[in-house]
């Protein structure tokens, strides 16, 4: 977990009241000279009130530029970032057409899929020269080709599971499953960090949601003997079904889920688990089969998995695994199934070659290579981090490593100084993370040589001299050691 | 036994009142002899205001013990989490075999396909394929991040900025897939506490977002003007605060679920009479209606600026996947920070929208393909126009075209039961693919279940004729057996 110092606390705090007073002032002036001038609305309520984008005109303006950067070229190790210019302060910002190629530790591209691969892509090009980009159909109208069905049984075997369903876009796989599960009259029990779309999927569902403390086994145990005894609210009765849904690694803390630990309690008080592997699927593990293999579950004790192939696999779109009978049941009356357009056949083509390449059935070893490498490759980045003095979140194994910075003005300090020398990182700040803890965040990808790593290490520790976030103290290394070791009796008289 | 307790008790009073009587028998205050018999009835009044003030009894709460807890735990049975799987839960879509154009292969059959919503016969032109192949070649297939974060390619720039070009709008924003548009643009810009009107025909992604958006939600009957007049008149009247919520008319251009099309100048007039905005869904309509597919619109002759925000997704006549959302500078701006489908999830695959700027180019190079479009869904409405116990629903301008049961079974289920028969009957036996609507367990649309065939510009007359030929012979033959 975090451990935020006072000092660093009291400074921030510090900052972002500066900033949200000098925001408020910036308010008052405009709102006197537009006395002058009528916003001429014509009886209509503004589309947006002014409190509600408060931040996003007077923070986050100010640091447009390090968000949405865009790449004119594909998402690999080294991308070329599109240069923009900005003529009113960063209100409006305008691309160039030129470009600089830097290092990419922002994309996720755990297993090196991104670009072209010599084994997916004539594959995915022969495919699209068959099925046409799209199938223009829903799943259950025509929108269902032989690859559709043969990543089905594909995914489910990859996983460890009966059967599988595709969907086009992780983010409806969340939204649009929950509430066939679950609807009034059910609990669900969700980790207090969980993705946006597992919480849109759960207020869509209309079943009463609570939260456990985030990685907790044991207020899950908690939260789940207060909720089965008390019932319902008000009325007390039994709920129908209870089902807790955790993440394989949360990718704002980089850390692994304690699965072993909340699946004994789930079992043991009768609750259904829905494990989302967005994030880990293909990319730990001995052989990329994500979160249950590396901690030792076994996947028949999870109801439900759901994993994206935007991550690992070069592609886009989502999966859920989960027995015959749940899959059928789905297939029959998931709105996603019914209503929105299959996933596109080049990108269902990707995701088979990719997970051909994993298991090793292209007839090379370049899966088993990938997978070593993308382990070796986090760990070598994490220890090295944490021995230059940064505070680093996540657990070993994980390729996403998040650094904290803190205060606000180190966020564009740290990623414009870091774009300067080549260095394309993530920050993120409020709101997809707490208002005090603003971090950047690496995404490691197998892509990466180790010359890469060295250089994104040097660049990323002189940039965090020059910013100050090298909150802990650095370890020395050997040499400055020896050179302790030297007598003193030089200096002494 | 009365008159002994009776005695006791008056001795006991005189008693008292001779001891009270004592140091106060020449008590005289304001006028009132104080007698020993006075205290005791200040006492008693004392006694009772000061049980009247006290709250009313409550058995203690005594919170669970530990071991009841363990014992309710033991006895909780959950629910399975899905229901028993019955005999239609089981049906399997056929797999198709190459692309779905407007002839298909099924089951290594050559079969004639209305099934798929290809409207300008884009699936499987040259031009299209090249540009993906281009593009999977240099940008890869997938974008590895979501917008915020290096997911942002330039060709997502282009695709925005050609739409916008094309539709004549200030400024667009492209979402990753077709149906996430719509229900995260709606919950972006209605917060609760606002006012929406909405048609009862709408699908199931609006909503799903009309739910998540938790405003206050009035529908009113499926395209008809005059109910949507009087709910507005009705959200309106005499309500002070509307004037400061915002309000909303959310419809669709062409229904999904009924292939009606909206009457927008009407709905245009209405809107500036009460002051509401209005969000179109033109997923089925653009590149399809108009005299150069650019939408609702330009069909009726209506200024894009009136309308307020419309959304689409590109899977149908575009033929790639994915939806954009067009509007003034500010509404598109507003979504890239709070439109939960953009910042939260990965950005469209690029090859993707290179398709799209391919599709549009296509279009506007090439306008006669509506036509032919046109022609193709006249002849065959004019084709099914006389099948025994099936009535065209829909509209005649619409490639959607719905056949209803002219006299219903009574219940959905069995409606959809004899329509799946008929349409099992056409594939084997004329290899014609058409499709019923189907309606899943979370959809709450009133409107009744049909046959559903997508018009393609792909379609030759021999198509059309062979579909309606079958499809009024197998009808004839599965509705006779009926009577």
């Amino acid at each position: 977990m975090v451990r935020l110092p006072y000092t660093t606390a009291l400074t921030t705090l510090f900052s972002y009241g500066l900033l949200f007073a000098f925001g408020q002032l910036r308010d008052l002036f405009r709102k006197l000279l537009d006395w002058f001038r009528s916003k001429d609305l014509k009886g209509y309520a503004p589309i947006c009130l002014g409190l509600e984008d408060f931040y996003v005109r007077r923070l986050y303006l100010r640091i447009q530029d390090c968000f949405g950067r865009p790449i004119a070229s594909a998402p690999d190790a080294w991308i070329d970032v599109v240069e923009r210019y900005s003529n009113d302060n960063n209100k409006t910002l305008h691309r160039t057409s030129n470009s600089t190629k830097c290092l990419n530790l922002g994309s996720y591209n755990y297993l090196g899929f991104a670009a072209a691969d010599e084994y997916c892509t004539p594959r995915v090009i022969e495919s699209l020269k068959k099925y046409s980009p799209s199938t223009c159909s829903v799943r259950v109208d025509g929108g269902t080709t032989q690859l559709h069905a043969e990543l089905e049984e594909l995914v489910a075997r990859f996983v460890g599971k009966p059967a599988a369903v595709l969907f086009g876009m992780g983010y409806v796989t969340n939204s649009a499953i929950i509430p066939c599960l679950i609807g009034k009259g059910g609990l669900l029990i969700s980790d207090s960090l969980n993705h946006n779309s597992i919480v849109n999927g759960a207020r869509g569902s209309g079943a009463t949601v609570r939260v456990f403390q985030h990685n907790s086994p044991s207020h899950l145990e908690e939260v789940l003997r207060e909720q089965i005894a008390e019932g319902q609210p008000r009325t007390h009765r039994p709920w129908k079904k209870i089902i807790v849904i955790v993440e394989g690694i949360y990718s704002m803390e980089g850390e692994l889920c304690k699965l072993p630990e909340i699946i004994a309690v789930c079992k043991k008080y009768k609750a259904y688990t829905y494990l989302d592997e967005a994030h880990s699927i293909g990319a730990i593990g001995k052989s990329g089969r994500g979160v249950c293999e590396l901690l030792g579950v076994d996947p028949a004790d999870v109801d439900i998995m759901m994993g994206t192939f935007t991550k690992s696999f070069g592609s886009c779109g989502g999966y859920i695994a989960a027995s015959k009978e749940i899959i059928q049941y789905l297939k029959y009356t998931c709105p996603a199934h019914l209503y929105a357009t299959s996933m596109s056949p080049p990108a269902v083509q990707q995701v088979i070659s990719a997970i051909k390449v994993i298991l090793g059935e292209d007839g090379s070893n370049r899966g088993a290579q990938k997978l070593a490498r993308i382990r070796e490759n986090s760990n070598f980045f994490r220890s090295e981090l944490q021995k230059m003095g940064f505070e680093v979140l996540g657990d070993n194994d994980s390729p996403v490593m998040p650094i904290m910075l803190y205060n606000p003005a180190k966020i564009p300090a740290f990623s414009r100084e870091c774009l300067r020398q080549n260095v394309a990182v993530v920050t993120v700040a409020f709101p997809a993370t707490p208002l005090l803890l603003a971090r950047a965040r690496i995404c490691i990808s197998a892509a990466h040589t180790r010359e890469d790593m060295i250089k994104g290490l040097e660049v990323i520790s002189k940039v965090g001299d020059l910013v100050g976030i090298k909150y802990f103290p650095t370890e020395p290394p050997k040499l400055a050691k020896e050179a302790h070791k030297k007598p003193v009796a030089v200096i002494l008289p | 036994m009365v008159s002994p307790v009776a005695g006791m008790t008056t001795k006991a009073l005189d008693w008292f009142s001779i001891a009270f009587d004592a140091p106060l028998a020449r008590a005289v205050v304001f006028g009132v002899h104080i007698d020993g018999h006075l205290v005791v009835e200040v006492l008693l009044i004392a006694v009772i205001l000061f049980q009247l003030s006290r709250k009313s009894y409550k058995p203690p709460k005594k919170p669970l013990s530990e071991k009841e807890i363990d014992d309710l735990c033991e006895e909780w049975v959950p629910e399975s989490l899905t229901p028993s799987i019955t005999d239609d839960m089981k049906a399997q879509p056929p797999a198709l075999e190459s692309a779905a154009g407007p002839h298909t292969i099924i089951n290594g059959k050559e079969v004639l396909n209305f099934a798929s919503a290809n409207f300008l016969g884009l699936i499987g032109h040259e031009k299209i394929i090249d540009s993906c192949v281009g593009s999977v070649e240099k940008y890869g297939v997938g974008s590895c991040g979501p917008r915020g974060f290096y997911g942002t390619i330039d060709a997502h720039l282009d695709c925005e900025n050609r739409i916008a070009k094309f539709l004549g709008t200030p400024d667009s924003i492209l979402y990753s897939y077709g149906i996430s548009t719509i229900f995260s643009v709606i919950p972006a810009f209605c917060k609760k506490g606002d006012i929406i009107v909405a048609d009862e025909g709408v699908h199931w992604a609006v909503q799903n977002g009309l739910y998540l958006s938790r405003s206050t939600v009035v529908y009113y009957k499926h395209n008809d003007m005059t109910s949507l007049e009087k709910t507005l008149e009705k959200m309106t009247r005499g309500n002070k605060q509307a004037e400061k919520l915002r309000r909303y008319i959310v419809v669709e251009a062409l229904y999904q679920n009924s292939g009606q099309i909206a009457p927008l100048d009407e709905i245009v007039r209405l809107k500036e009479k009460y002051r509401f905005r209005l969000i179109m869904d033109e997923s089925n309509s653009f590149g399809v209606l108009g005299n150069s597919g650019r939408g609702l619109a330009e069909h009726f002759g209506v200024p894009i600026e009136k309308i307020d925000i419309i959304t689409a997704g590109m899977g149908n006549a575009l033929a790639t996947d994915g939806g954009f959302c067009t509007g003034s500078v500010r509404v598109i701006d507003h979504q890239r920070l709070s439109s939960s489908g953009y910042v939260f999830s990965a950005s469209l695959p690029p090859y993707l929208a290179s398709a799209a700027i391919a599709a549009v180019d296509y279009l506007e190079a090439n306008p006669t393909v509506l036509s032919s479009l046109r022609r193709n869904i006249a002849s065959l409405v004019e084709g099914l126009s006389d099948i025994p116990g099936l009535t065209v629903a829909s509209n005649p301008l619409s490639p959607i075209v719905l056949l209803k049961l002219k006299n219903s079974t009574g219940s959905q289920k069995r409606d959809l039961q004899l329509l799946n028969k008929i349409v099992e009957r056409v594939l084997e036996e004329d290899s014609v693919y058409i499709v019923t609507t189907k309606r899943s367990n979370l959809d709450k649309c009133p409107l009744p279940v049909g046959i559903r065939m997508f018009v393609s510009a792909g379609h030759s007359e021999s198509d059309l004729q062979n579909a309606s030929d079958a499809l009024k012979r197998v009808a004839a033959s599965v509705l006779s057996e009926l009577n």
